[in-house]
Order: C-alpha cells, then sequence, then structure tokens
C-alpha cells in the first residue's frame, strides 16, 4: 500500500495489465466446460485485477473505481443469479438446479440447455466471487475501517 | 525445426543457470535482485519462444496449434512486461524500506 504517484512505471503497468487480467479471467470462465477453470478460479483472477490496482495505487484510488455499495450490491447480484437459475428450474417443473427444463424457455434442446444452464451458474459464481474477495481484501487492508457501509 | 527449439530452450536454460548462480554468489540484496531479474526473464522468455515454434511446426501449422503458439507467445509478452516491474517494484521497496547497498571495505 504504497502511496499513489510514489511509482509511475508500477503504477502506468499495473493500470494496462488490469484489462487483460480480467478478460483471462473471463476466458477462464467460459472454459471451463472443457478444462481446468471455471467460475471460482475465473473470480479469483478478476479480483486478483483489482487488488493489484489497490498495490499500484492505494485504497482511497481503487475504491473510487469500485465502491463498498457497488460491491456489496455485486456479492448479492452472484448468489442472486445462482439462485434464480434453480428456482426457475423449480418453477418450470423440475428438482433445484435442474438445468435440462430450461429447454422450454430457451431456444435449444436439453442437453444445451443443460450447458447453458451451467455456464450461467458460473457466471453467478463468478461474480460474486469476485466481489467477496474484494470485500475480504479491502477488510483486511484498511484494517476494517469502513468508509461507507458503517455510516 | 526441433534444432531451433533445442538452441532456443538450451540457451534459455544457460540464463536460467546464470541467474541461479547470481542468485546464490552476489553478496546483498540489490546485486541478487539484479542477477535474477534479468536472467530469469530472458530466460523464461526464450524457453516460451521456444516451446511456440515447437508447438507450431510439430502440429503443422493447422489452426490448432497456431491458436496454441499465440497464446504462449502471450505468455511470452506478459512475462516481458511484469517481470522487470516486478523486480523494479521488490528493489524499491527494499530502498525505501531502508536496506543498506553493500559495499567493498575499504573503499569509500
Amino acid at each position: 500500500m504504497i502511496n499513489k504517484h510514489d511509482d509511475i512505471i508500477i503504477e502506468t503497468l499495473s493500470r494496462l495489465l488490469t484489462p487483460f487480467i480480467q478478460a483471462f479471467g473471463l476466458y477462464v470462465l467460459c472454459l471451463g466446460h472443457y478444462s481446468p477453470g471455471g467460475g471460482f478460479q475465473g473470480g479469483v483472477l478478476v479480483a486478483a485485477s483489482f487488488i493489484l490496482l489497490v498495490i499500484a495505487y492505494d485504497i482511497k484510488e481503487a475504491k473510487s473505481r469500485l465502491t463498498e455499495k457497488w460491491n456489496i450490491v455485486l456479492n448479492s447480484a452472484g448468489v442472486f443469479v445462482y439462485a434464480g437459475i434453480g428456482l426457475l428450474c423449480l418453477i418450470l417443473g423440475a428438482n433445484f438446479l435442474d438445468y435440462s427444463v430450461l429447454s422450454k424457455i430457451l431456444p435449444v434442446g436439453p442437453e444445451e440447455a443443460r450447458a447453458l444452464g451451467i455456464l450461467g451458474v458460473e457466471i453467478g459464481v463468478e461474480i460474486t466471487v469476485a466481489a467477496c474477495l474484494v470485500s475480504i481484501f479491502l477488510d483486511l487492508a484498511s484494517r476494517g475501517e469502513h468508509e461507507e457501509a458503517l455510516k | 525445426m526441433e534444432i531451433v527449439t533445442i538452441i532456443f530452450v538450451v540457451s534459455g536454460l544457460f540464463f536460467f543457470f546464470a541467474a541461479s548462480i547470481g542468485l546464490l554468489r552476489f553478496p546483498d540484496f540489490y546485486a541478487r535482485m539484479h542477477a535474477t531479474g534479468k536472467g530469469d526473464t530472458l530466460g523464461a522468455l526464450l524457453v516460451v519462444v521456444g516451446l511456440a515454434i515447437y508447438t507450431l511446426f510439430e502440429g503443422g501449422f493447422e489452426l490448432e496449434s497456431i491458436l496454441t503458439s499465440i497464446k504462449i507467445i502471450f505468455i511470452a509478452v506478459f512475462i516481458f512486461l511484469a517481470n522487470p516491474t516486478a523486480t523494479h517494484a521488490i528493489f524499491k521497496a527494499g530502498l525505501d524500506s531502508g536496506v543498506v547497498p553493500w559495499t567493498k571495505e575499504g573503499a569509500r
């Protein structure tokens, strides 16, 4: 946690590398069907790109890009996506997270609906893991000083 | 084309070897960082480029092997960007926390 404008080389390079790390996180997410990877690993990569920004700049600068409020919103949105897909399967008349019935509302067959359902659940996992790891890191790095959340 | 791969990988291993010797033998923090920062970057770059060439020619210029080679080249590019910057960051952290550079006794 060095100060802002402390070192121009580290700041510039971390700013340049951050979108590539995030794109790699999405690549790992999409490749999780048939190779190592998946929602958790992609989420960890997305969180790591944010942690790189915190280390290169300072916490205030990083929090201006992802505020605590939006962090909590994203944290819940991922769980909502996961549980929403599961409950959608319940509503359509199958078990919880039984994706094959999603073919009733998607224009694909049951097998492809299963793959797409897993992809949707993995997207939810990715969002939650990224936001949750960022909030854990910010709690540890700022020694528990919540600037917005406890106001 | 295997001979080109062998030349690349062996020269990369030579730089890794030199970096390891520098890490073990140099007297202080800054000199060790100097050895590993440069040697690791070039060594990893040469090994990875050698593997990319091997994949390209072994796959016979099919789409799959070209894609694999491009991914390996991406790894090389990001190592080339990130490794010197990480060395710089560790160097600067050492300087900020007051590690005194080594000097030969009697000189200065």
